[in-house]
């Protein structure tokens, strides 16, 4: 039995990196006291899980798609509404989450039979405009998805923050904790669901249909039936990875489940971290999450600084955070396109 | 000034393919050198190569004094070579004359020039202003050579153009390479029809697994069956 | 004299996607009830649509010619709008003058706008298209980087608020037609829209680079092997497709009487579903599919309006299915 499915990481930087960000994840709530630490914590396992279940599609098989967070929506949705609807109780949240990972698998289902008929090139613009249509969709339901404004709901007893189990290593083991626990124990087993599927007979053929598709054909792949599965699996990792952190957040709406921003951010970190590693996801959601939140401000602090200055306030005001993750962006696109864990892995094969 | 085709020690990698493995080749001034050899012998690398379209990953193509690698294929069109690709290329939705005005470099056509090819090719004539997409197969293989034409060329590399093209034409095919042959142009030409290689080819040159394996006189080869199916794998009266 | 009628190819006129939009106008008319407001709606969505095409069709060469997927094309459209308040701002003082200067500044705003987004595309093109060139994955990640950098410099420089743009004072108002008001503002748009599109038709089949441009569409290897230098010929390209974008911007924005730096994104998705439904790399198709779409958003829009954006994509699935290439795919590629 293989827990990392003969995958670790490649190189020694790269192994205490990962291990770092696990183990720092792992104690949060021990090792940080306010509730943003842990917020923050919580973040990075829901980004690891929704990119690494996006690398699946970006990185082993070469799909790019727009519509991925369209899954990790469905899944919240899932779970919100039937809280919402049925009440805090772990049949309604078991209830949702099924029928969100079901209907994310029908959607992953239609777009991969879709792309059949489509020229390959035509595919992400596509995706572009379902994701859209998708978005604008949802916040014109408001009666079964409250619109704009979502929906909060209640979770099961044992999730709340007023709920108490008593202490534990100096900290006081609450509802919350236990919530950040689930979500934990949750992206983790995604994650290593995940590592066990690219590490398989089926991710490799992922993998050589990603190098040569013309190729992989001629050996008798079935290039779409392939695609198309991985795209459910995605699906399906995403879907469950969005359910997580509606419990979490006890809220769901477009803005924290279906919004574009949150496709990027997964592009981001994806293409950050390092594509077709799946690690790449762990180690670039915790890049990207803390320095969203703690390098941000630092730079929100050189605005004001500089206020008396012409242009430059403005192009360091935090909500221009984007620019500066944009122009970062470009240049790992260009000068180091296998990101943080692939160039490390590469260095370190290279002895 | 000499315009010989000389090529030294070509490799040609293709991705992870390793097509070239050191060609040698020389196609001598005024005359018509063949390219022969089995299907995946690399012929059609050869002259993709030569044109610039993939890159030569170790060695030297020579026109005269003028290094042909490493260049762009624009550079090396306007050195003076033209090419005539085995998928013919042809521009669908241009007319007839778009697709000859385009290989006209200048700009103007010249009439005498015209009136030649169309000597050869009156279906060029009779559809001059229609939709090019809408010739038979061997009339797009005419417009394809005749765009090799248009102009004076140094070097013409021609990648079988009598595949599936039926007797007759043929026959008018071989009666314009002898034409152009007069005129004193360099040509290097892959075929597989043994019968038009014999016709045409003044020296002939054999392929296999990306290297040249034989390199003489066609007349010589043409005499020798023994030889011929040694190199060519069988009989090439069935190749007509 | 050889006999020419007999046996000249049919010539390959495919009159059925042109057809579409009258088509659809006479599915939606008995929906719609009202004369006056059908003919209101289908005059809005001719001049949608004329604007939609001006920003389409220099995308649908450059992806039609080089196969170049710009995520990006969407924050040219933004540029130009903003451009155009440049214009505006400056020429503040002679506002209200006579109708002739308006007229001006109005030109002048256009002028400028794709002045502006040429430039940029020349030097979007150098930075981020050129070095991935071929790679169609890493093209898709950088020009969505490029959409980003760009919007968040417009927000940086501009601010957050949009900025007002409204017509020139010559082009306010409507024109009445018994129960039909049309505004003389759109008449202009459409104006311009097909006077472009007529330009592009007559640049593409009667000069050398329109040839160019053709051949390259269907086959940029021969085009190279013929001599000529296909990337700087793509280049050209490329600035003149910002260049359009930014025109299309400047129109979309006073139509909108506003400049918002969103707007690229919006639009983006449209452009892509014109481009899609068009077929690449052709500009008839570009203005058949801005029509078709501009006609499904007002009727939809007057008769769905939730349904609006969804009924665009369905359309698109629907075209797709009937032709997979869109409707006048070009030479075989």
């Amino acid at each position: 039995m293989r827990p990392l499915s003969g995958d670790p990481p490649r190189g020694w930087p790269a192994r205490i990196l990962v291990a770092l960000v696990a183990l720092g994840l792992a104690a949060a709530p021990f090792l940080f006291t306010g509730a943003k630490p842990l917020g923050v914590a919580e973040k990075i396992c829901v980004m690891a899980a929704l990119a690494a279940s996006y690398d699946v599609l970006l990185g082993y098989t070469g799909v790019v798609s727009f519509a991925h967070v369209m899954f990790f929506g469905v899944g919240a949705y899932g779970v919100g509404l039937s809280l919402y609807a049925l009440g805090p109780s772990w049949g309604a949240l078991a209830l949702g989450l099924s029928a969100g990972l079901a209907l994310a698998a029908c959607l992953a289902l239609a777009i991969g039979l879709f792309s059949l008929r489509v020229q390959a090139i035509f595919f992400a613009m596509v995706t572009l405009a379902v994701a859209y249509a998708f978005n604008v969709l949802a916040s014109q339901l408001p009666d079964l998805t409250g619109g704009e404004d979502g929906r909060s709901f209640r979770v099961p007893e044992m999730l709340r923050p007023g709920y108490k189990l008593g202490e534990f290593l100096g900290a006081a083991v609450t509802g919350r904790m236990l919530c950040y626990y689930l979500v934990f124990a949750g992206a983790a087993v995604l994650f290593l669901i995940l590592l066990r599927v690219v590490n398989s007979p089926f991710g490799r053929v992922l993998q050589a249909i990603r190098e040569n598709p013309l190729r992989a054909e001629a050996l008798g792949y079935r290039i779409v039936v392939h695609r198309t599965l991985a795209t459910v699996v995605a699906a399906l990792a995403a879907a469950f990875a969005g359910a997580l952190d509606a419990l979490w957040l006890r809220y769901v709406g477009p803005d924290t489940a279906l919004s574009f921003s949150i496709q990027i951010d997964v592009l981001v970190i994806v293409v950050i971290g390092g594509r077709g590693t799946l690690y790449g996801a762990v180690v670039g959601a915790a890049v990207f999450v803390i320095a969203e939140n703690y390098l941000r401000l630092a730079v929100g602090a050189a605005s004001t600084a500089t206020a008396s200055l012409p242009l430059l306030p403005n192009l360091l005001h935090p909500d221009r955070w984007l620019l500066w993750l944009g122009v970062l962006f470009i240049l790992a696109v260009r000068f180091a396109p296998r990101g943080i864990v692939g160039e490390l892995a590469r260095r370190a094969d290279m002895g | 000034m000499t315009q010989t085709l000389t090529l030294d020690g070509v490799h040609t990698h293709i991705g992870r393919y390793h097509i070239l493995h050191g060609v040698d080749l020389d196609a001598p001034l005024g005359r018509t050198t063949m390219l022969l050899g089995r299907n995946g012998a690399g012929k059609t690398t050869t002259l993709r190569t030569i044109m610039g379209l993939w890159r030569a990953s170790r060695g030297t193509i020579r026109l005269g004094e003028r290094r042909l690698d490493g260049e762009r294929p624009s550079e090396i069109a306007r050195a003076g070579v033209a090419y005539v690709p085995e998928t013919m290329a042809i521009f669908s939705d241009l007319s007839v004359r778009e697709n000859l005005v385009l290989a006209a470099r200048a700009g103007l056509m010249d009439e005498a020039r015209l009136a030649w090819i169309f000597g050869f090719f009156p279906a060029l004539k009779k559809f001059w202003a229609s939709r090019a997409g809408g010739l038979s197969g061997g009339q797009k293989q005419m417009l394809s050579i005749a765009r090799a034409l248009v102009e004076p060329r140094a070097l013409l590399l021609i990648d079988e153009p009598t595949k599936g093209l039926a007797p007759a034409i043929v026959d008018g095919l071989i009666a314009c390479l002898k034409d152009i042959k007069q005129r004193g142009a360099t040509i290097l030409m892959v075929e597989q029809n043994f019968r038009v290689a014999r016709e045409v080819g003044d020296f002939v040159c054999v392929m296999d697994n990306g290297r040249i394996v034989y390199a003489g006189d066609m007349a010589a080869l043409a005499e020798d069956r023994a030889l011929q199916g040694r190199l060519l794998g069988l009989s090439l009266d069935s190749h007509q | 004299m050889t006999d020419i009628g007999a046996a000249l190819p049919k010539p390959r006129v495919d009159v059925w996607p042109a057809l579409t939009p009258l088509l659809v106008a006479a599915v939606a008319a008995p929906f719609i009830g009202s004369t006056s407001t059908f003919v209101t709606l289908t005059l809005a969505s001719l001049a949608m649509g004329a604007m939609l095409f001006v920003m389409a069709s220099g995308l649908t060469l450059a992806f039609g010619m080089m196969d170049v997927l710009n995520f990006g094309h969407g924050a040219f459209i933004a540029v130009g709008a903003y451009s155009a308040t440049v214009v505006y701002r400056f020429a503040a003082p002679l506002a209200g003058g006579s109708l002739a200067l308006d007229l001006l500044v109005f030109v002048a705003a256009l002028v400028f706008a794709a002045l502006v987004c040429g430039a940029l595309g020349f030097v979007y093109e150098k930075l981020l298209v050129a070095p991935v060139y071929g790679r169609h994955l890493e093209q898709i990640l950088i020009t969505i980087g490029g959409a980003i950098v760009i919007e968040q410099l417009l927000l940086a420089l501009f601010g957050t608020e949009p900025i007002d743009l409204s017509p020139p004072l010559a082009f306010r108002g409507s024109l009445s037609f018994g129960e039909i008001a049309i505004e003389k503002y759109r008449l202009v748009a459409l104006a311009l829209g097909l006077a472009l599109f007529v330009a592009q038709l007559v640049v593409l089949s009667r000069t050398r680079i329109g040839l160019l441009i053709r051949a390259g569409v269907e086959n940029r290897e021969m085009v190279e092997a013929l001599g000529y230098r296909i990337d700087r010929l793509f280049v050209g390209v490329f600035m003149a497709a910002s260049a359009l974008a930014g025109i299309g911007g400047v129109l979309w924005g006073i139509y909108q009487n506003q400049a918002r730096a969103g707007m690229g994104g919006e639009l983006l998705v449209l452009v892509f579903i014109v481009i899609i439904i068009g077929g690449l790399g052709s500009v008839t198709g570009c203005l058949i599919g801005a029509t078709l779409v501009a006609l499904i958003s007002n009727y939809a829009g007057f008769l769905a309006p939730k349904l609006a954006l969804v009924s665009n994509i369905l359309l698109m699935v629907v075209v797709l299915l009937w032709r997979p290439r869109g409707l006048y795919p070009l030479g075989a590629r």
